[in-house]
């Protein structure tokens, strides 16, 4: 296909790729409130349309009108980049995810995919190192919290950046080793080739994920350290309310705090489309012949998001039950813990593809 | 194509380093950095090496500059202090640049034969390749570096400890 | 399709950039980012380099480069905390007890 159409192609795919991730995030805000509430026996928003269905937009319209207030003390500059870079950073890595196989329309063909593009041979073909690419943006988003608290010029933003930045950094390592396992099997660091690596079934109905071969552990590893990449509870003291007054966010008032928000949901999106697409299969699942034939031409779409729908669930379901991790316990649990978990996951993972090549 | 990016991001890069000797912040300077290393992540990319402009991002602007900043935010370096100017820096700093910019000015207008281009990403350097390499010919350098970096951690450790005495 | 000596001189501004920057700053935080802009620097005339030998020797060469950087950037850091407690400066000149 020619450049033209390619750009094109590309910034349609952008374009609705953007509104489905903005969607899904104001509608995992409502999710939480609802299912948390219901988990301490209240219901959770339901005034403003069926089932308070209308919940995000109310609060999308109350961020946009309420009064933008820069504090004088503040350093300008900075206090207005931390949150862009933060939601840049949290909107970005879904560039690279693969969420369905190529789909041919109006005679182009091209894989569901925003940096996906269909070789000679009609194989989706990304970016050849897209999970490094993935890991560097995640690197790249402790600048958003680490400035936000120094911007801020106060002593509660100041700890709660640098706490947070900590531990983000601390859980950036077992999260890049945990995935290590996956690539040892799949030898390939770009994600569709990830997600072809995992089709196919056993005994026709159960799926070859990485996840039933052998990668278990990293996958608990992997969910472990993205709850405190994404500083959710249990690893949520950086933002706690009862600790340090509102953390790193403390100085921040309407549409930068919503940017903030937003940012922490996509971040939660992020990681779950990663951790479906390497340990889960992506968009990967055994075939279900029994649904009618309209349906099937979704299936692949249906899978992703069950996938990411189970993810941010199993999110939400962990705020609502487990206390917070005091700050020595939860460093102490990142590099003492996780990290020789991950690292033994590795050497396992490398002496079992040795033996079998 | 590869002239209008390659000036793009190199417009970028020196743009940043100017930046970094301007600015009296110290945070400014970090950020013009973290500028600098990002454009010159894009021009490796110009230049085929995929596996070493995403390590630069990864490494470099992801967790050296923030371990920088950290720094800075600890210790609160604010603004830096007005120095009068040293006489050599005038005397062989001025001179210095018009030579500099001299020799750069005949090195970009010089004819090329055209065996001297190079195209974009021209040597492709993707990641199984590169880890080959290190792996069999650089493989006494790499378990070197590995105890360099494990020396750099427990130094680390003991001279930012607080003495307890 | 440019020429190869497009790349050098950028390098060579980003290391004497570096350069000047550590001859002529006083606070060490930027002195020590100085050094790393002349890392960078020579970081892409390695790349450039090697994309015109056709070798990859380059990238490793980089990538060692980085390690070394990454360890040297941690342990200097943790010299210029230990230096403020005791000094309460950042600035270099005034870390001159040893001056007669």
């Amino acid at each position: 296909m020619s450049a033209l159409t390619f750009l094109i192609v590309a910034v349609i795919k952008i374009a609705v790729t953007l509104g489905v991730l903005l969607t899904v995030v104001a509608y995992t805000v409502w999710l939480e409130r609802k299912l948390v509430g219901r988990m301490q026996n209240r219901w959770g928003p339901s005034r403003v349309g069926p089932f308070g269905l209308l919940q995000p937009l109310a609060d999308g319209a109350k961020f946009l009108l309420k009064e933008d207030l820069t504090p004088p003390y503040v350093e300008k500059n900075i206090y207005l980049l931390a949150p862009g870079l933060a939601l840049i950073m949290a909107l970005t890595s879904i560039a690279m995810v693969p969420i369905g196989p190529v789909i041919h329309l109006f005679g182009i063909s091209t894989p569901v995919q925003i940096t996906g593009v269909v070789d000679a041979s009609g194989q989706a073909s990304d970016i050849n190192v897209g999970i490094l690419i993935v890991l560097g943006i995640t690197s790249l988003g402790v600048y958003g919290i680490a400035l936000a608290g120094w911007s801020s010029n106060s002593k509660y933003s100041l700890l709660g950046s640098l706490r947070a930045s900590a531990q983000m950094v601390s859980y950036e390592v077992s999260l890049g080793l945990s995935l290590v396992g996956v690539l040892l099997m799949s030898s390939t660091l770009s994600l569709s080739g990830i997600v072809h690596a995992q089709l196919g079934t056993w005994f026709g109905f159960i799926p070859q994920w990485f996840i039933f071969r052998g990668q278990i552990v990293a996958f608990f590893v992997y969910m472990m350290a993205a709850f405190a990449e994404t500083n959710r509870i249990p690893f949520d003291l950086p933002e706690a309310e009862t600790e340090l007054v509102a953390g790193y966010h403390t100085e921040y008032s309407a549409m930068k705090f919503a940017m903030f928000f937003m940012a922490e949901y996509a971040n939660m999106v992020t990681v779950a489309c990663i951790a479906s697409v390497m340990f889960l299969g992506g968009w990967s699942g055994p075939p279900l012949p029994f649904l009618p034939a309209a349906i099937q031409a979704f299936l692949p779409l249906l899978w992703f998001s069950s996938k990411i729908f189970a993810f941010l669930f199993l999110y939400i379901w962990i705020r609502g039950t487990l206390p917070r991790f005091r700050y020595d316990q939860l460093m102490a649990f990142g590099w003492k813990f996780l990290f020789p978990l991950a690292l033994a996951n590795v050497i396992i993972t490398a002496f079992f593809v040795a033996i079998r090549a | 194509m590869h002239q209008f990016l390659f000036l793009l991001f190199g417009a970028i890069c020196a743009g940043g380093a100017i930046n970094l000797l301007i600015q009296r912040k110290t945070i400014n300077s970090a950020l013009s950095l973290i500028v600098v290393m990002g454009s010159l992540a894009l021009i490796y990319l110009l230049l085929g090496a995929e596996f070493v402009a995403v390590i630069q991002v990864i490494i470099y602007a992801g967790a050296i500059m923030v371990l920088y900043i950290f720094v800075i935010m600890l210790l609160n370096a604010g603004e830096e202090e007005h120095s009068k100017g040293s006489n050599v820096a005038k005397i062989f700093g001025i001179p210095g640049l018009f030579a500099g910019g001299i020799i750069g000015i005949w090195v970009l207008l010089q004819h090329r034969p055209a065996d001297r281009l190079i195209a974009i990403g021209a040597l492709y350097g993707p990641a199984d390749k590169v880890g080959m390499m290190l792996f069999t010919k650089y493989l006494l350098a790499f378990e070197v570096t590995s105890i360099l970096v494990l020396i750099a951690i427990m130094g680390a450790v003991v001279l930012a400890r607080r003495s307890n005495s | 399709m440019i020429p190869i000596s497009w790349y050098l001189l950028l390098s060579a501004f980003l290391f004497a950039c570096g350069v000047t920057g550590f001859l002529t700053k006083r606070n060490i935080i930027t002195l020590f980012m100085s050094i790393e802009l002349m890392l960078n620097g020579v970081n892409l005339s390695f790349i450039a380099f090697a994309t015109r030998l056709g070798t990859l020797d380059g990238h490793i060469f980089v990538f060692f480069v980085m390690v070394v950087a990454a360890a040297e950037a941690a342990v200097g850091l943790a010299i210029i905390i230990s230096v403020y407690r005791t000094r309460e400066t950042l600035n270099v000149d005034r870390v001159n007890l040893l001056k007669l």
